[in-house]
């Protein structure tokens, strides 16, 4: 950067008309403003990313007196042959798959409650947007407590006060009750997130479509059908890309829990590849795994915007 | 007649939607105060007992004083404000270069911004450690500071930079004329209209290095210097866990989150939904 301040174009006017800089070219003052920001921004972020890719490539170790050697697509094809990668990648599906809809759908009927004037209306925003502000590892450790086996809340709700179930549920020391726990939490902490930009759309769409369709003869459900969802498609596409890419990222929740035991059976990908690295000090295969994920989201998150702009030209079409 | 019944049970089934989705919120959080209010929680009695034996505070003088926890309090003070100050600054002249300058490279910046964005940053915590490590920052609060800079910059950059564009240009340009400089413009114009842009970066990154677990349990090892994320995640993780000073814990420091949120709310609220509407 700095020779390329150095290396100015002294020829370059001044001032170029419309545009309020006073610099322009490799002169820009843009430079010096960028500077700090992005001098932190490459240590921490880019050059991570980097180092990362040329990790995931490698045999590393932290352990000192350890060579690191090139492996090439060693780490990847292990992932491959591991079958606890891909009990991983299929938790997660599986919380993507529950989570992702269970959010969307609540939080839209949430927001439809709250779309009209109504007494108590900012006090109910406030309570159901309240467990996504406080952090993941104080309602992880809450969630551990809450479905505790002996005198668990949950357990005590379905055995004790309903008799719903004989007996309480060893919700954490099998692979799909721990997924229901963990499930719930995902989805119990982000209603209030989706409910709120629901809301913002609910409230962004024009009253007079409503009164045209009055006018027609459509009423409360035909109206939500015809009116309300084709207005907040964008919305929910935004959400749904947000949602997947969140759910895959699930980390604190699985770690604090059951740290993806008993036996590897809760494991997801992040906890996996944090155990690799920080546990047995494979960094490269943990590397290796951390790229296959953000391939995996990425192109997840591509997938569904071709879709969901695809789907939206049709509908206007 | 009929249209007055309907509007009735129309309003009735929205308050029932809107309790029922409050009382499940709620509930799990008033069980938690009432945990922390319990004295020797260590076996789990029963929800009736939560509900309706003694309630002390001495969790919480026991948590703060003999927990340390007002060692860790400490620590995530020190940690998010500087980090929300240096997110603020770095952030918005960042911003500010992006939204008024054309320079050569400025797309190649922009994309990289965007890239990392997308990035999940646990991502980047197998090479940020060993980055530590060769800077020497292992177990050393600078650590959490550089790194929460850097994974929290490029949103906020990102909000700002929208932000700043709404402004018009003929302020900067007016303002050019009467001989005022990038910097003096920066200053003077453009920091105090951007106001509750500032606001709203200035709570997310608050709210994220406050309850960052992942990097700090990561890279700190020494009690002294842990964050309360850390702090409360051992109190549970020890091997027979007291609940009612953990969740005494938890509730010191869902303290500050939820001032933040009472005070902030607005902005809050507009930050979180104008990017979304606006994609």
């Amino acid at each position: 950067m700095a020779a390329a301040l150095s290396g100015a174009n002294t020829l370059a006017p001044r001032r170029r008309r419309g545009n309020p800089s006073s610099g322009r070219g490799w002169r820009s003052p843009a430079y010096l403003f960028l500077l700090p920001g992005f001098a932190v921004f490459s240590l921490v972020m880019i050059y991570p990313t980097v180092q990362a890719l040329i990790m995931s490539l490698e045999k590393w170790s932290p352990a000192p007196g350890v060579e690191n050697t090139f492996v090439g697509l060693a780490n990847y094809a292990k992932a491959f042959g591991d079958p606890i990668f891909w009990r991983a990648m299929a938790n997660s599906g599986v919380y993507t798959a529950v989570t992702v809809p269970g959010q969307i759908v609540l939080g839209l009927i949430c927001a439809v409650a709250l779309n009209r004037a109504l007494a108590g209306r900012t006090a109910f925003r406030i309570m159901v947007y309240i467990p996504v502000i406080t952090s993941w590892v104080v309602v992880s450790v809450l969630f551990k407590y809450l479905f505790a086996t002996d005198g668990g809340l949950v357990n005590w709700l379905l055995a004790d006060a309903t008799s719903l179930m004989d007996q309480g549920v060893d919700w954490y020391n099998g692979r799909w009750t721990a997924m229901v726990a963990i499930c719930g939490l995902g989805i119990w902490k982000g209603v209030g997130w989706t409910m709120l930009i629901f809301l913002a759309a609910l409230q962004a769409v024009p009253e007079s479509l409503y009164e045209a369709a009055c006018v027609d003869g459509a009423q409360g459900w035909q109206q939500f059908w015809h009116i309300t969802l084709p207005s907040i498609r964008r919305t929910t596409l935004f959400i749904t890309i947000m949602l997947v890419i969140g759910a895959f990222n699930v980390f604190v929740s699985v770690q604090l829990t059951t740290n993806g035991g008993p036996a590897n059976l809760t494991q997801v990908p992040l906890t996996y590849l944090y155990r690799q690295a920080f546990n047995f000090l494979d960094f490269g295969y943990g590397s290796a795994i951390a790229f296959m994920l953000t391939a995996l989201i990425f192109a997840l998150s591509i997938g569904q915007y071709s879709l969901g702009s695809k789907s939206a030209q049709d509908a206007a079409a | 007649m009929r249209i007055k019944q309907k509007k009735l049970l129309v309003a009735a089934v929205r308050y029932m939607v809107l309790s029922v989705a409050s009382l499940v919120s709620l509930t799990p959080l008033i069980y938690m105060f009432l945990t922390s209010l319990k004295e020797n929680a260590f076996m789990l009695t029963s929800p009736a007992d939560v509900v309706q034996g003694n309630k002390t505070f001495a969790n919480y003088a026991e948590a703060w004083e003999t927990g340390k926890l007002s060692l860790s309090f400490m620590n995530s003070l020190l940690v998010t404000v500087a980090t929300t100050i240096l997110v603020v600054l770095l952030g918005s002249m960042m911003a500010y270069a992006l939204a008024r300058f054309e320079f050569p490279g400025k797309s190649v910046f922009f994309a990289l911004i965007i890239l990392e964005l997308m990035i999940p940053s646990i991502m980047l915590v197998i090479p940020q450690f060993v980055l530590a490590k060769d800077l020497h920052l292992l177990d050393n609060r600078l650590g959490l500071l550089l790194v929460y800079v850097g994974t929290n910059l490029a949103f906020n950059t990102f909000l700002m930079r929208g932000f700043f564009e709404g402004i018009p240009k003929e302020l900067d340009e007016a303002m050019i004329i009467d001989g005022a400089g990038a910097w003096r413009r920066y200053t003077s114009l453009m920091l105090p209209l951007a106001k509750p842009a500032l606001a709203t970066a200035a709570i997310f990154s608050f709210l994220g290095a406050w309850d960052e677990y992942v990097w700090a349990m990561t890279i700190i090892n020494d009690p002294a210097k842990r964050t309360l994320p850390v702090a409360i995640a051992m109190f549970s993780g020890a091997h027979s866990t007291n609940w009612g000073l953990t969740f005494a814990a938890a509730c010191i420091a869902l303290i500050p989150v939820l001032v933040v949120f009472f005070i902030f709310q607005r902005q809050l609220v507009g930050g979180i939904t104008s990017g979304a509407l606006k994609s």
